[in-house]
C-alpha cells in the first residue's frame, strides 16, 4: 500500500505463552475510518495495545506511517477502554483533557496558553464545555467516554486508535461522536475504532478488519461482511484457537484490562 | 498538664527535635503516600516497611552502632529489594500481587527479626535502640536525624513539584501515559524510590509494623474532604502532621510508650471522623443535605400556593393575602406554615403587612419560576410519557424543586412554551 497508516507485519502477541494474536498481518489506508471487529476475547484490545507499544509482541513488528512508533508517537493518539481506569479520581474534566498535552519534552514545564486553548477547544468539540470543571467521578458513562475522546483530540494527532468508544453511550452521543469522526476524516485524519455492534459497522466504517486471534478478513465492508467470514469469526462451533483462549480465561488469568505493574 | 506545657514550650530541647522530626517524616509520607493511594498501591507500602527491618539491622552490623546513614542506606536497599522481588514474582510466576506481597513481606521481616536477635546476642554497644524499629520511638529522634529527615522532605517536595504532571498521569492512566511516550518506567522508578525513602525516614519514629499506615491513611482520610488533588495533598499533610505530633506527645508524656501505635490510632480516628462528617461523601453531609432539601421544598411549596391562590381569586400577584388563604389551595399544618412564612420573610421574598403578607419583587419572580417549572414538567410528562391528566400532577410534584436552569431552558425549547402555562392539573 502506498499511503499506509498502520502496517502490522506477522504479529504474534502472547500472554504467558498462549497466543492471543497469531501471525496477524495487514496494512491500513490513510484518511479513513477503520473498524476492528471480532467476538469477545478475540484480541482486539491486545492488537491496539501492541500497536501502541504497550505490549511487547513475541514476533513480528508494527510500523506507523512507515516508521517506528517511537519516532512518531506524537502523531498517534490512543483512547483506552473506558473501564480501564478508576473514575473516582480527584480530577476535573479539564485536568484529564490537559493530560493529552503532556509530552516527554514538556513534562516538567507549566502549561502555556496554547495548551489551554487546545484543551478548551477539545472539550468544546465533544460538547462538554458546561462540565469543564466537573469532577470526573460525577459524570455519566457517556460523558466519561467523551472526556477520553477530548483528551485524544488534545493530542492533535494524525492517527487515532479508539477502544470501544461507543460502549455505554446513548444514541444522541453516538451520533455526535460519529459526526466528530467524520469531521476528523475530512481533516485527513485516520481513525481506527474497535466496535462491537455488527448492525452498524457498514454505516460507520470505510474499511474493516475482522479478527479472531488470527486475521479473518480485511477490506471494505462489502468484502468483509460475508456470511463465510462472519461464520469463521463468530461461528457456532468454537475453533481450536478460541478454545485455547477460553482455557486461558477460565483457568489461569483473570480478565483484566490493566496490566499488572507497580 | 505540666508535661503538656513542657512539651509545647519545648522546655526539653529534645522535644524540638522530636516535633521537627515528626513534621518532616509525616509530611514526606503523606505527600508520597497520596500517590501510592491513588495508584492503589496500599499493600506495597506495607511490604516495603516490613522489608526495611533486615536493611536496618545490616546497616547496624556494618556500622557497629546506630549510625543513621548506615541504617537508612540499608533500609533503602532492602526496601527496594522488596518492590523488585514482588515485581519479579508477579511477572515470572502465576502468583498474584497480593500473594507475592505477603510472601516477600513475611520473608524479609522474619529475616530482619533473626538479624535483630543476632545483634542482641552479639556484643554491640548501644544496641538497645534497635527495638524501637519495631513499634517506633519518636523520643529517640536526635538533632542529626532531624537534618537528614529535613533533607529527605526537601527531596520529596522538590521532586513532587517537578514530577507533579508525571505522577498524576501515571496514577490516573498508566497505559495512556505510556502511549503518549512519557518515560513511565523512569517516573515509576522515581516514585517508588521516593516511597522507599519516605518509609525509611519514618521507621525509627513509627516502627516497621505500622509505618505503612502513614503512607495510606492520611490520603484515605483526605479523599473524603476534597476532589481536588492539590487540596487533598494539603489535607493529608495536615492530618498526618497533627497525628504525628500528638502521638509523639503521648509517648513523651508516658515515658517508654511506643509512638507508632498512638500515631496510627489518632490517624484512624481522624479517618473515621472524616467518613462521618466530611462534605459530599460523609454521612453527616447527607443528613444535612436531606434536611436542607426538605426545607427548600417546603418554602417553595408555600410560594407555589401563594401564586395559585392569587390565580384562583383572579387577583394581581402583588396583592396581600392572609396565611389562612393559602390553606384553601394546599394542605399545610398551621404551625409549619407560619414557620415557613417567617423563613420566607427572612429571605426577603415576603413582606408582612399587619396580619397579612405580600410578595416582594424577588418573591414574585421566585413563585412564578416554581409554578412555571411545575407546569412545564406536567406538560412534558403528558407529551412524552404515557401518563394521563389525572396523574401528571403527582408525577410533577417535587420535581420542580430539582429542575436546574439548564433543564428549564431545554424544556422550554422542547415544548415551545414561553411564560407560565395556564392549565394546571
Ligand atoms: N492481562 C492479561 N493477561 C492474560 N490474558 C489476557 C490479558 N488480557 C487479555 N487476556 C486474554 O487475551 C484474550 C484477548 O483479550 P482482548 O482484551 O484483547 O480481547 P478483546 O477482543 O478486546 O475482547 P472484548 O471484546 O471483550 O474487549 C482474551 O482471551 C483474554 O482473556
Ligand atoms: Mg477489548
Amino acid at each position: 500500500m502506498e499511503n499506509c497508516s498502520i502496517e502490522v507485519h506477522n504479529l504474534t502477541t502472547t500472554y504467558g505463552g498462549a497466543p492471543v494474536l497469531w501471525d496477524v498481518d495487514f496494512e491500513l489506508p490513510v484518511g479513513q475510518i477503520i473498524g476492528v471487529i471480532g467476538p469477545n476475547g478475540s484480541g482486539k484490545t491486545t492488537l491496539l495495545k501492541t500497536i501502541m507499544g504497550l505490549l511487547e509482541p513475541s514476533s513480528g513488528f508494527v510500523k506507523i506511517f512507515n516508521q517506528d512508533l517511537d519516532k512518531i508517537r506524537e502523531r498517534v493518539a490512543y483512547v483506552p477502554q473506558r473501564e480501564s481506569v478508576d473514575w473516582d479520581f480527584p480530577a476535573s474534566v479539564y485536568d484529564i483533557v490537559m493530560m493529552g498535552r503532556y509530552r516527554k519534552h514538556n513534562l516538567f514545564r507549566r502549561t502555556n496558553k496554547t495548551d489551554i486553548d487546545i484543551v478548551n477547544q477539545s472539550i468544546e468539540k465533544v460538547g462538554l464545555t458546561e462540565f469543564k470543571n466537573r469532577q470526573i467521578a460525577q459524570l455519566s458513562g457517556g460523558q466519561q467516554q467523551r472526556v477520553f475522546i477530548a483528551r485524544a483530540l488534545a493530542q492533535r494527532a494524525e492517527l487515532y486508535l479508539m477502544d470501544e468508544p461507543f460502549v455505554g453511550v446513548d444514541a444522541a452521543t453516538e451520533s455526535s461522536i460519529l459526526s466528530l469522526l467524520q469531521e476528523m476524516k475530512n481533516d485527513g485524519k485516520t481513525v481506527l475504532i474497535i466496535h462491537h455492534d455488527l448492525q452498524t459497522v457498514s454505516d460507520y466504517f470505510d474499511y474493516l478488519v475482522l479478527l479472531n486471534t488470527r486475521l479473518i478478513a480485511k477490506g471494505t465492508p462489502q468484502e468483509v461482511l460475508t456470511k463465510e467470514n462472519l461464520t469463521n469469526a463468530y461461528g457456532g462451533q468454537l475453533t481450536l484457537l478460541a478454545k485455547v483462549a477460553s482455557l486461558i480465561k477460565e483457568n489461569e488469568f483473570p480478565i483484566r484490562e490493566k496490566d499488572m505493574d507497580f | 498538664m505540666q508535661t503538656l506545657i513542657d512539651f509545647i514550650t519545648f522546655k526539653d530541647p529534645n522535644v524540638i527535635y522530636v516535633v521537627l522530626g515528626m513534621i518532616c517524616i509525616n509530611t514526606s509520607s503523606a505527600v508520597i503516600g497520596t500517590f501510592a493511594f491513588l495508584r492503589k498501591r496500599a499493600l506495597i507500602g506495607d511490604a516495603i516497611a516490613h522489608a526495611l527491618l533486615p536493611g536496618v539491622c545490616l546497616g547496624f552490623i556494618l556500622a557497629g552502632d546506630k549510625n543513621i546513614i548506615y541504617l537508612l542506606g540499608g533500609a533503602f536497599l532492602t526496601g527496594w529489594l522488596a518492590t523488585f522481588l514482588v515485581d519479579y514474582i508477579v511477572n515470572q510466576t502465576k502468583i498474584k500481587q497480593d500473594a507475592a506481597i505477603g510472601i516477600v513481606l513475611s520473608t524479609l521481616f522474619a529475616f530482619g527479626i533473626v538479624l535483630m536477635s543476632v545483634i542482641q546476642n552479639g556484643d554491640y554497644a548501644n544496641e538497645g535502640g534497635l527495638n524501637n524499629f519495631l513499634f517506633g520511638q519518636a523520643a529517640a529522634i536526635n538533632k542529626d536525624e532531624v537534618y537528614i529527615f529535613g533533607i529527605i522532605l526537601l527531596v520529596i517536595l522538590v521532586a513532587t513539584y517537578f514530577f507533579y504532571r508525571a505522577f498524576l498521569s501515571i496514577s490516573f492512566n498508566y497505559d495512556f501515559a505510556a502511549s503518549a511516550g512519557l518515560p513511565v518506567k523512569t517516573i515509576e522508578f522515581v516514585l517508588t524510590s521516593l516511597t522507599v525513602l519516605a518509609i525509611a525516614a519514618g521507621i525509627q519514629a513509627l516502627g516497621v509494623v505500622l509505618m505503612s499506615a502513614l503512607i495510606i491513611t492520611p490520603a484515605a482520610a483526605a479523599r473524603f474532604w476534597s476532589n481536588n488533588l492539590r487540596v487533598m495533598l494539603l489535607i493529608a499533610v495536615v492530618f498526618s502532621v497533627f497525628s504525628g505530633v500528638l502521638g509523639a506527645y503521648v509517648s513523651y508524656a508516658n515515658a517508654g510508650v511506643p509512638t507508632g501505635p498512638w500515631v496510627v490510632l489518632i490517624l484512624s480516628l481522624i479517618t473515621i471522623i472524616s467518613f462521618v462528617f466530611s462534605t459530599k461523601k460523609g454521612i453527616l453531609y447527607r443528613i444535612l443535605l436531606a434536611n436542607k432539601n426538605k426545607r427548600k421544598i417546603f418554602t417553595e411549596n408555600i410560594l407555589k400556593s401563594i401564586f395559585q391562590w392569587h390565580e384562583k381569586k383572579q387577583k394581581d400577584i402583588a396583592e396581600p393575602f392572609a396565611a389562612a388563604d393559602l390553606l384553601s389551595v394546599r394542605l399545610f399544618s398551621t404551625r409549619e406554615l407560619n414557620k415557613g412564612l417567617v423563613k420566607l420573610k427572612q429571605k426577603g421574598l415576603l413582606v408582612a403587612d399587619g396580619t397579612k403578607f405580600y410578595l416582594s419583587a424577588e418573591g414574585i419572580v421566585e413563585s412564578k419560576r416554581i409554578v412555571r417549572l411545575h407546569r412545564l414538567w406536567e406538560h412534558y410528562l403528558l407529551r412524552r410519557t404515557s401518563m394521563d391528566e389525572n396523574h401528571v400532577h403527582a408525577g410533577a410534584e417535587a420535581i420542580e424543586h430539582v429542575l436546574s436552569p439548564e433543564i428549564e431552558k431545554e424544556l422550554e425549547k422542547e415544548l415551545g412554551i414561553l411564560g407560565i402555562p395556564k392549565d394546571d392539573y
